[in-house]
């Protein structure tokens, strides 16, 4: 790789004549931004070894239609089922699901546990905004305790879901978690996961300043950020401290690296062994 | 398989199903347990790896239509096996590769319900879920099948419609045609067509919304595909906020089957020029209208007979026909009336009568479709 040749540009990635739909202040433009500069600088000029999957929502619009590269958009929830028999069949290929969290862990929920136990060889990038965005601001699987949303106008009572944590015990080899406050780190961290087999997790805690921040009582962009930096916490402290204490903070880092069997080495030793009996 | 001459067996419904799909080309199957399905995963996860075919068994159905669907647009031919339950989960992915023109096969193998009903007994509750069974505007293609013969014929004959078409595709079976063994003549493998979707040529960029059925890139060949559920324009680019790209899209994946019905409408059919009572029946129910008919006529009552092989589209021209040289028509099915609507419709002034049972698996008999018979013409 000779990266002092390479410029980043974004229009090698970009459908030509399209542009992204997101509000103003959306986090997903810098999700995406980590994701390309990511991908540039693993040395991919284009989206050729790449495909995309995402279900419903705002973050599962980041790819459908607007990346230059094979995108599948389906259904609310059932990105990563889709994801599994593509990576299965292409196997050569980088198979990368996008979606929010409402879409991953709310209603597909079951799909990403086992997408994990199974270890299937995909990369899912969740944008975690905390709400149902484009539905209009709905509480979510994700919300803070005693959020106020559309469908909590007393205040979220329900606790909210630790995907990341999830991930890695379910069986994901590489599960992590960041905001957009933390671009670098990000950006790193898609590369990481990019080198990686098996199922790899990556959640990054996005500002969503209409459907959430509005109603949450940010006045503006730069307060959610900021809520971001000042209450990330890095896992490895996060150990140390006490559930209260956690309670509004946002866990950030890497919650599991490893290397277990994955799908696609499993399936692939099947089809070995039952065509040299046959 | 060597079989220059054809093979001659002894197979379940369910194998033949099998067997059937690996002939068609079937290389990815994704399903999940249930009854009285469970007998074709089975048989997949043992023989699709031998050719070098995936089998996996997801979390649940939704899972397993949803990787059906993911393979097919890896230039796969794929399938899953379900029953009721199983397949009012997949109605809304079903939608979706109605709205993505996906070639599938859905195989339902049809049980008593609704809810859990009676897991493993034979019924024919799912005519109109096969039909109407997801939201919105589409044209549904379902093949029903009456013995294990005709099981292997029509699981090929799914394959071929779903790929010439680029649409799911349903066999419309049921529990007792699936566990029934019966000779299965499997003809010399060259004699059998087998139909693989059009490739779009290097360059070009419309996939979608065509009556004459828009070429079908896979992923991972350079065409930089757009394939999305959402309303979208020829290129797969999703455009929802207008009312012509939805109504030119829609019309043309359910034109592309409404206008080749002469292709994909198959029945078979006895006397239906000259009859005094008709019959419309179709899979498991429709064997015993052969014993019927034939007590029937030793009693000097002239009956025709249309058997649906393609349920959906209805295959409304021979059955018009029925309607027009007989004074009436009896249905025969083992739900409270689902396709006898579908005739009414399509009868004019002729009588259509129904003839239900339902219920812990018990077919209808010979007798009792005789009995109907010498009733209705009393």
């Amino acid at each position: 790789m000779r990266m002092g040749e390479r410029t980043f540009s974004t229009t090698n990635y970009l459908r030509p004549g399209l542009r992204f739909p997101f509000c103003p202040g959306c986090g997903l433009y810098a999700l995406s931004d980590a994701f390309l500069r990511a991908v540039f600088e693993l040395g991919y000029d284009d989206f050729r070894k790449f495909c995309f999957v995402s279900g419903i929502g705002c973050s599962s619009w980041i790819p459908s239609p607007y990346y230059l590269a094979d995108s599948v958009h389906t259904l609310h929830g059932r990105s990563i089922p889709v994801a599994t028999s593509i990576k299965l069949l292409r196997p050569d290929l980088h198979v990368v699901v996008f979606g929010g969290d409402g879409d991953v862990v709310g209603i597909g929920m079951g799909h990403f546990v086992h997408a994990a136990r199974r270890n299937t060889d995909i990369l899912v990038i969740m944008g975690n905004n905390m709400i149902y965005g484009m539905t209009g601001g709905q509480v979510a699987p994700t919300t803070p305790l005693k959020t106020r949303t559309t469908t909590t106008p007393y205040g979220s009572f329900e606790h909210p879901l630790d995907a990341a944590k999830l991930a890695a015990v379910a069986g994901a080899n590489y599960s992590a978690r960041w905001t957009t406050a933390h671009q670098k780190e990000l950006r790193e961290c898609f590369k990481k996961a990019l080198q990686m087999d098996g199922f790899r997790f990556v959640e990054v805690v996005t500002q969503c300043p209409t459907a959430y921040g509005r109603r949450a009582g940010f006045k503006n962009v730069g307060e959610m950020l900021k809520w971001f930096k000042e209450n990330a916490v890095p896992v490895a402290e996060a150990e140390k401290m006490g559930k209260g204490e956690l309670e509004s903070k946002i866990v950030v880092g890497e919650f599991i690296q490893r290397r277990r069997l994955t799908l696609v080495e499993s399936v692939y030793a099947v089809l070995r062994e039952a065509q040299k009996n046959a | 398989m060597d079989n220059k001459n054809g093979t001659r067996t002894f197979l379940q419904g369910s194998e033949a199903c099998v067997e059937a799909a690996l002939i068609a080309g079937c290389r990815f199957f994704a399903g999940y347990p249930i009854s009285p399905a469970n007998e074709i995963a089975e048989h997949m996860a043992a023989h699709l790896p031998k050719v070098g075919g995936i089998f996996l068994q997801m979390e649940d159905e939704l899972a397993s239509i949803g990787a059906v669907v993911g393979a097919s647009w890896c230039g796969v031919k794929a399938m899953t096996a379900t029953s009721g339950p199983g397949f009012s989960l997949m109605q809304e992915t079903i939608g979706w590769a109605f709205m993505t023109e996906t070639p599938c096969v859905i195989v339902d193998v049809q049980r008593v319900g609704p809810g859990t009903g009676q897991a493993t007994k034979c019924a024919q509750g799912d005519v109109m879920q096969a039909r109407w069974g997801t939201h919105g505007d589409y044209t549904a293609v379902s093949l029903c099948p009456n013995s294990v013969q005709e099981v292997f014929e029509l699981t090929i004959r799914a394959f071929n419609l779903a790929e010439k078409y680029r649409t799911p595709v349903t066999l419309l079976t049921d529990e007792t045609t699936v566990h029934l063994r019966e000779h299965l003549v499997i003809p010399p493998l060259e004699s059998i067509e087998i139909v693989n979707r059009k490739k779009p040529k290097a360059g070009e960029q419309v996939f979608f919304g065509l009556e004459s059925v828009a070429p079908m890139p896979s992923i991972g060949e350079g065409f930089n595909v757009a394939v999305t559920g959402s309303t979208h324009d020829e290129k797969g680019v999703r455009f929802t906020a207008d009312p012509v790209t939805h109504r030119r899209m829609i019309e043309a994946i359910n034109n592309k089957i409404r206008k080749n019905l002469d292709d994909i409408v198959q029945v078979e059919s006895y006397n239906i020029e000259d009859c005094k009572v008709g019959i419309v029946a179709y899979g498991i129910t429709s064997r015993a209208i052969y014993e019927a008919v034939e007590e029937a006529e030793k009693r000097g009552v002239k009956v025709g007979y249309v058997r649906l092989k393609t349920l959906w589209p209805f295959p409304e021209k021979p059955v018009q026909k029925l309607a027009e040289n007989s004074e009436k028509i009896i249905v025969p099915e083992m739900n409270l009336g689902q396709i006898v609507n579908e005739v009414k419709r399509v009868a004019g002034y002729t009588e259509v009568v129904p003839l239900n049972k339902i219920g812990g698996g018990e077919l209808i008999t010979p007798e009792e479709i005789l009995e109907k018979i010498l009733k209705e013409t009393k």
